[in-house]
C-alpha cells in the first residue's frame, strides 16, 4: 500500500489497484476489470444519488481501466457532473476524465463547453486553470469555436492571475496550433508582445512560446518582439547565477526562457537597429565566453542546461549566418564537442555542424573536421551519432573531398545498419553526380553501391546513372567495359543486370571490336542470368535482346532462336510474352533501315534536377536536405546542372515522359510504337481475335463491273465459308490506279501484292504474312478463274510451302496473260488452319440460353472468363488438362448465333489432338 | 513543441502516456508500442535521442522507469532532457522520494503535476515552487490515517 495520500485519498481506487496488481494473469485482470465494471454501472444506474466523493472515485477507476487498456463507454455523463462540483479535487478528476477520453458526442460538448464557461467566469484562479488546461489538451476544433475569442481576453486582461496568464497564453498557442483560422489576429496581439517585459518569468516563458509560434505566421505583427526579446535575453544572460532564485537552474540562470527567446529570434533576420543587433552579439558572445568557463557544478543537469542555451545561441548565429566572428568561434566549440566524453554532446555537435557547413563563413572550418567525422564513423557505438556522422560528410562535401568521402561512405556501408542503408546510398549516388570531375568515377561508384548495397539501390538511382551514361558520350565505352566486366561474377545483384542489359544494348557496339566481349559473348553473358531475375528486368533484357538484333545482325538468328522458344512465346506473364512476340516480328519484317530507326540509340535525357534528390528529399522531409542543396548550388558550379538540349529527335521507341518512369519499365512496353500493333487486351483475346469479326455479314462477291484487261481481282475467303473479309472491296479498289499495296489484313493474315505489267503479260507477287506466333499449316493459296473469266484470262501460279511460321512471310508468284477482254476479277481463295486451333460450327441442339451454357461450360472444367471477349454474347473458357507427364492448357471460345441458332466453337490448346478431341466432345453439347 | 509523454518500465509496462497532438486511441496504442521495443532495444552509454519518423525521441532512466518525450527537428534536446528531470523532481517534491509506485497508485496526481508544469507541449512555468504550488493547494486538508481507513474499500 502507498503511504496515505494527502488530501482526499481514494481507498477503494488503490484497493482496486493493487487488485489488478495482484492478478497472475492477463485473464484474471481482464475477469477483474469486468467485475470492476458491472459494479461501477450498477452504481452509476442505481436509484440513489451518488455522492461526489463516490462519483469521482469511480470516473478514476474508469479512467485507470481506460489506461490499462481498455474501452470504456460509459461514465461521460458522470464526468461531466463532476465538473460541475465546488469541490476542487472532484472538478480535477471530472476535467483529467474528459481531457483524456475525449468524446464527439456533440450534446456532452455542448455541456462541457459551458461547464468551462463557467469556470473561465468563475474568477477562481484555480477554477480557471483547470478549465483552460482542459482545452488546451481537447484542443477540438469545437472547443476552438467556443473559446478562441475570449481567451486571448483573460490573456491580456490587467487583473488576470499570472498563473492564469501563463496557461492562457499556452492554451491560445494551442488552439492556434489546430485551428489558426478560429484565432483572430486583434489589438490583443500588441499587447502579448509586452508580456516579454513581464515581471513574473512564469509569464514571460509561456508568452514567448506563444509568440514564437504566432511570428512565424505574421513576421510583421510580431517584429517588435525583437528587441523586446534581445534586452529580455541580455538581462538574463548577464544575471548572476543566483539573481533569478527560482528560474536559476543548476546555476544557470533561466534555461529555459533563454532557449525561447533565442528561438523566438531565429523568426527574424539580424536587427537593423545597431543597438539591438549590438546587444545581440554581446549575449552571444557572452553564452560562448561561458561554455569556455569551468562549471558551476558537477551535475549533468548543469551542463545541460548550459549546452542546450549554448546550442541555441549557435543556431541563431547560424541562422542569422552574418558574423564570420561567431560563425567561426561556434564551428571551434562544436569542434570541441565532437570529441567530448558525454555522447549526448557528440550527438548533437555533428548535428550543428551540419548547418554549419551549409554557411560560407564557416564551411571550410567545418571541412577541417573531417578526420573527426570520419572516425566517429568508425567507431561510435550509437547508430544515431552515426547517422549524423553521415549526414554531416554528406553536408561538408565539395569537389576537394567528395572522393574521399564517397569512398569512406561506401567503406561504412559494408556494415551499416540496415536502417540507414538506403540513405547512404542515396547520399553517394548524389555526391557520385555532383562532384564527378570525370564520370568513369561515377560510373565506378554507382556500380560498388550496387555489389555492396543492391537491395537498397532504389529505382531512382540506377535509372540515374543509365541517363548519365546516355547523356555522356565520353564515358558510354567505359561504362559498357565495365558493366560487361562486372557482369562476369557469377552471383551479381539483378540491379546491375538491369544497368547491364540497359548499357550494353545501346553501347555494346563499343566493345564488341574486343573478341573477349564479342557480340555472342555478351548475349550469352546476359542470358545467362535471364532465367535468375524478376518479370521486370526479364522484360528489360527482351529490349536489349532486340537493341541487339539491330547491333549484331550477325547474331540475329541466334537471338531469334530465343525469342522463339516456348518459355518466351508462351511465357505465362503477358508482358514478357508480348514483347517476344512482338521483338520476334519486329526482328523478322522489319528491313534493317526500319530496325535500325526503331532501334536508335536514346536521344539525351533532358536535364532536370535528381530524381534521387526528390527521393532523398522525401526521405528525409523538407527543409534539410533543400537548404544543403541550394547552397551547394551558389557555390559549385553543377557539372550536370547546365542542362544539354533537350532532345527532340524522338525515336520510334518511346521517348520518356518526363514523369516518373524514366526508362519506360512500367507498365507500358518499351516498344509501344514499334510497328507490330500490339493489341494490348488480354491473352485470351488476343489469341481469338480473329474470329471476332465473324459476326460481320458474309463479303459480297466482287459484283462491280470492272474492265481491266490488266489487273487481277481478288477476294479473301478463309477456310470458313462464314468467315470474311468486309473491307475486301475497299482494298480492291486501291488498286486500279496502282501496283504496290496491302490487299488484305486482318488480326491473322495480311496479303500484300506487288505487280508489273508489260502489253497482255504480267506478273504479281502475293506476299503473304503470318500475324500470329504461331505456325500455319496447310497453307494454300489458290487463284481461281472462274469458267466464264478462263478464255480471257490466262493465269499461272506456283505452289506455296504449305507452313508459314509465326510472324513468317511467304511469296507466291502468279504470271499472267490477257487473253481478251474481261469483266469478272479472279478469286484468290486461301486455306490454312491455325496451328493448334479447331473450330467447329454447328447447329444448336439446345435452346440457346446462356446461363445454360455458362454452366455447362464451367462444369466441364474450365474456367468462364467474363468480359475478356470483346463481344459480350460470345463464352470464353480457360484451363488446364492435368495429366502424369505434362499439362495442357486450353482455351476455348463458343460463339452463338441467335438468329442462325448456330454456334461456332473454337478450341485452342498447347497440343493438337487435344483440342480436336475436346472440340468434338464439346460440339455435341450445345 | 512536446508531441507525447510516455512513462513505462523496464518491462515495457505503460505507466503514464500524455499526448498533446490528437490522434485516435488505436494509433495511439501502435505508436506506443513501437517507442517502447525501441527504446528498451537501445544500449546503455548510447546517445538519449532517437530519430523516430519526422521527430525526436528524448529519453531518460530514472531507476526502473524509463521517462520519453517526442520533440520536433528544432526543439532543444537538452534542454527536453531537463524537462524530464524537472518533472521527476517535481514529482519528487509532491510524493517525496518518489518511485514507480506512486506514480502507479496515485496516477492521477501524476497528471495533475504534469499539466501545471506543461501545457499544450510547452513548458508553462520552470519555477518548482508555483508548479507543485497548485496541487499542494488542493491537498490543504490533510487525512488522518484512521480517517482514509473509514473509506469504503470498493
Amino acid at each position: 500500500m502507498p503511504a496515505v495520500s494527502k488530501g482526499d485519498g481514494m481507498r477503494g481506487l488503490a484497493v482496486f489497484i493493487s487488485d489488478i496488481r495482484n492478478c497472475k494473469s492477463k485473464e484474471a485482470e481482464i475477469k477483474r476489470i469486468n467485475k470492476e465494471l458491472a459494479n461501477i454501472r450498477s452504481k452509476f444506474k442505481g436509484d440513489k444519488a451518488l455522492d461526489g466523493y463516490s462519483k469521482k472515485k469511480y470516473v478514476c477507476k474508469l479512467l485507470f481501466i481506460f489506461l490499462l487498456g481498455h474501452d470504456i463507454d460509459f461514465g461521460h455523463m458522470e464526468a461531466v457532473n463532476l465538473l460541475s462540483s465546488n469541490r476542487y479535487t472532484e472538478k480535477q478528476i471530472g476535467y483529467l476524465f474528459i481531457s483524456v477520453l475525449v468524446n464527439s458526442n456533440s450534446e456532452l460538448i455542448r455541456l462541457i463547453n459551458n461547464a468551462i464557461k463557467n469556470d473561465l467566469a468563475s474568477r477562481n484562479p484555480t477554477f480557471m486553470g483547470l478549465a483552460l488546461h482542459c482545452i488546451a489538451n481537447v484542443g477540438s476544433r469545437e472547443m476552438a469555436e467556443a473559446f478562441a475569442g475570449e481567451i486571448p481576453k483573460i490573456l491580456v486582461a490587467g487583473d488576470t492571475m499570472d498563473s492564469v496568464k501563463q496557461s492562457a497564453a499556452l492554451c491560445l498557442l494551442r488552439l492556434y496550433r489546430t485551428s489558426p483560422d478560429l484565432v483572430p489576429m486583434g489589438d490583443w496581439t500588441s499587447r502579448v508582445v509586452h508580456l516579454l517585459n513581464d515581471q513574473h518569468l512564469g509569464v514571460v516563458t509561456a508568452a514567448t512560446s506563444l509568440i514564437t509560434t504566432l511570428a512565424q505566421k505574421n513576421p510583421e505583427e510580431f517584429k517588435t518582439s525583437v528587441s523586446l526579446a534581445v534586452s529580455r535575453l541580455s538581462r538574463i544572460v548577464t544575471s548572476a547565477s543566483t539573481d533569478l532564485q527560482d528560474y536559476t537552474y543548476y546555476f544557470v540562470p533561466a534555461p529555459w526562457l533563454s532557449v525561447k527567446l533565442l528561438r523566438l529570434l531565429q523568426c527574424y533576420p539580424p536587427p537593423e537597429d545597431p543597438a539591438v543587433r549590438g546587444r545581440l552579439t554581446e549575449c552571444l558572445e557572452t553564452i560562448l565566453n561561458k561554455a569556455q568557463e569551468p562549471p558551476k557544478s558537477k551535475k549533468v543537469q548543469h551542463s545541460n542546461a548550459k549546452n542546450a542555451v549554448l546550442f541555441e545561441a549557435i543556431s541563431l548565429i547560424i541562422h542569422h549566418d552574418s558574423e564570420p566572428n561567431l560563425l567561426v568561434r561556434a564551428c571551434n566549440q562544436l569542434g570541441q564537442f565532437l570529441q567530448h566524453r558525454e555522447t549526448n554532446l557528440r550527438y548533437l555537435a555533428l548535428e550543428s555542424m551540419c548547418t554549419l557547413a551549409s554557411s560560407e563563413f564557416s564551411h571550410e572550418a567545418v571541412k577541417t573536421h573531417i578526420e573527426t567525422v570520419i572516425n566517429a564513423l568508425k567507431t561510435e557505438r550509437d547508430v544515431s551519432v552515426r547517422q549524423r556522422a553521415v549526414d554531416l560528410l554528406y553536408a561538408m562535401c565539395d569537389r576537394s573531398n567528395a572522393q574521399q568521402i564517397v569512398a569512406e561512405m561506401l567503406n561504412y556501408l559494408e556494415t551499416a545498419d540496415y536502417s540507414i542503408r538506403e540513405e547512404i546510398v542515396l547520399k553517394v549516388a548524389i555526391l557520385a553526380e555532383k562532384y564527378a570531375v570525370d564520370y568513369t568515377w561515377y560510373v565506378d561508384t554507382i556500380l560498388n553501391l550496387i555489389r555492396i548495397a543492391g537491395d537498397y539501390v532504389s529505382e531512382e538511382v540506377w535509372y540515374r546513372v543509365i541517363q548519365i551514361v546516355i547523356n555522356r558520350d565520353d564515358v558510354q565505352g567505359y561504362a559498357a567495359k565495365t558493366v560487361f566486366e562486372a557482369l562476369q561474377a557469377p552471383a551479381c545483384h539483378e540491379n546491375l543486370v538491369k544497368v547491364g542489359g540497359y548499357i550494353l544494348g545501346e553501347f555494346g557496339n563499343l566493345i564488341a571490336g574486343d573478341p573477349r566481349s564479342s557480340p555472342l559473348i555478351q548475349f550469352n553473358l546476359l542470358h545467362s542470368k535471364f532465367h535468375l531475375c524478376s518479370v521486370p528486368t526479364r522484360a528489360l533484357l527482351l529490349s536489349t535482346y532486340i537493341k541487339f538484333v539491330n547491333l549484331f545482325p550477325e547474331i540475329k538468328t541466334t537471338i531469334q532462336d530465343v525469342l522463339r522458344s516456348d518459355s518466351q512465346l508462351k511465357n505465362a506473364d503477358v508482358e514478357l510474352q508480348q514483347r517476344a512476340v512482338e521483338y520476334l516480328r519486329l526482328s523478322t519484317i522489319a528491313s534493317t533501315d526500319i530496325l535500325a530507326t526503331v532501334l536508335e540509340e536514346m536521344p539525351p535525357f533532358p536535364e532536370r534536377e535528381s530524381s534521387i534528390l526528390a527521393k532523398l528529399k522525401k526521405k528525409k522531409g523538407p527543409g534539410t536536405v533543400t537548404d544543403l542543396e541550394e547552397i551547394k548550388k551558389e557555390r559549385s558550379s553543377d557539372m550536370n546542372g547546365s542542362a544539354e538540349p533537350a532532345s527532340v529527335n524522338a525515336s520510334a521507341v518511346s521517348t520518356p515522359s518526363p514523369s516518373a518512369d524514366l526508362l519506360g519499365l512500367g507498365a507500358a512496353p518499351l516498344t509501344n510504337s514499334a510497328p507490330p500493333p500490339s493489341s494490348s487486351g488480354s491473352l485470351l483475346v488476343d489469341v481469338f481475335s480473329d474470329s471476332a469479326s465473324a459476326v460481320a455479314p458474309l463479303a459480297p462477291g466482287s459484283d462491280d463491273n470492272f474492265a481491266s484487261p490488266d489487273l487481277a481481282s481478288s477476294e479473301v475467303v478463309s477456310e470458313e465459308p462464314a468467315d470474311t473479309v468486309h473491307d475486301a472491296d475497299e482494298l480492291f479498289h486501291k488498286f486500279v490506279c496502282k501496283n504496290n499495296g496491302v490487299l488484305f489484313e486482318n488480326q491473322l493474315l495480311q496479303i500484300g501484292l506487288k505487280s508489273e505489267f508489260r502489253q497482255n503479260l504480267g506478273r504479281m507477287f502475293i506476299f503473304y504474312g503470318n500475324k500470329t506466333s504461331t505456325q500455319f499449316l496447310n497453307f494454300t493459296p489458290t487463284v481461281i478463274c472462274s469458267d466464264d473469266l478462263q478464255p480471257s484470262l490466262n493465269l499461272q501460279t506456283k505452289p506455296v510451302d504449305p507452313t508459314v511460321d509465326g510472324g513468317a512471310q511467304v511469296q507466291q508468284v502468279v504470271n499472267i496473260e490477257c487473253v481478251s477482254d474481261f469483266m469478272e476479277a479472279p478469286i484468290l481463295n486461301i486455306q490454312f488452319s491455325p496451328k493448334q486451333e479447331v473450330q467447329n460450327i454447328f447447329k444448336a441442339k439446345h435452346p440457346m440460353d446462356a446461363e445454360i451454357t455458362k454452366a455447362k461450360i464451367i462444369g466441364f472444367g474450365s474456367a468462364l472468363l467474363e468480359e475478356v471477349d470483346p463481344n459480350p454474347a460470345n463464352f470464353v473458357g480457360a484451363g488446364i488438362i492435368h495429366t502424369k507427364t505434362t499439362q495442357i492448357g486450353c482455351l476455348l471460345r463458343l460463339e452463338p448465333n441467335l438468329q442462325a441458332q448456330m454456334y461456332r466453337l473454337t478450341l485452342r490448346t498447347s497440343k493438337e489432338a487435344v483440342s480436336q478431341r475436346l472440340c468434338e466432345l464439346l460440339s455435341e453439347q450445345f | 513543441m512536446i508531441h507525447f509523454i510516455l512513462l513505462f518500465s523496464r518491462q515495457g509496462k505503460l505507466r503514464l502516456q500524455k499526448w498533446y497532438t490528437t490522434l485516435p486511441d488505436k494509433e495511439k496504442k501502435k505508436i506506443v508500442r513501437e517507442i517502447v521495443q525501441i527504446v528498451l532495444a537501445r544500449h546503455q552509454k548510447t546517445s538519449s535521442f532517437v530519430d523516430w519518423k519526422d521527430l525526436k525521441l528524448v529519453y531518460k532512466r530514472y531507476a526502473s522507469l524509463y521517462f520519453c518525450c517526442a520533440i520536433e527537428d528544432q526543439d532543444n534536446e537538452l534542454l527536453t532532457l531537463e524537462v524530464v528531470h524537472r518533472y521527476v523532481e517535481l514529482l519528487d517534491r509532491y510524493f517525496g522520494n518518489v518511485c514507480e509506485l506512486d506514480i502507479i497508485f496515485n496516477f492521477e496526481k501524476a497528471y495533475f503535476i504534469l499539466d501545471e508544469f506543461i501545457i499544450g507541449g510547452e513548458v508553462q512555468d520552470t519555477s518548482k515552487r508555483s508548479a507543485v504550488k497548485a496541487i499542494e493547494d488542493s491537498d490543504m486538508l490533510q487525512e488522518t490515517v484512521e480517517e482514509y481507513m473509514n473509506k469504503p474499500a470498493f
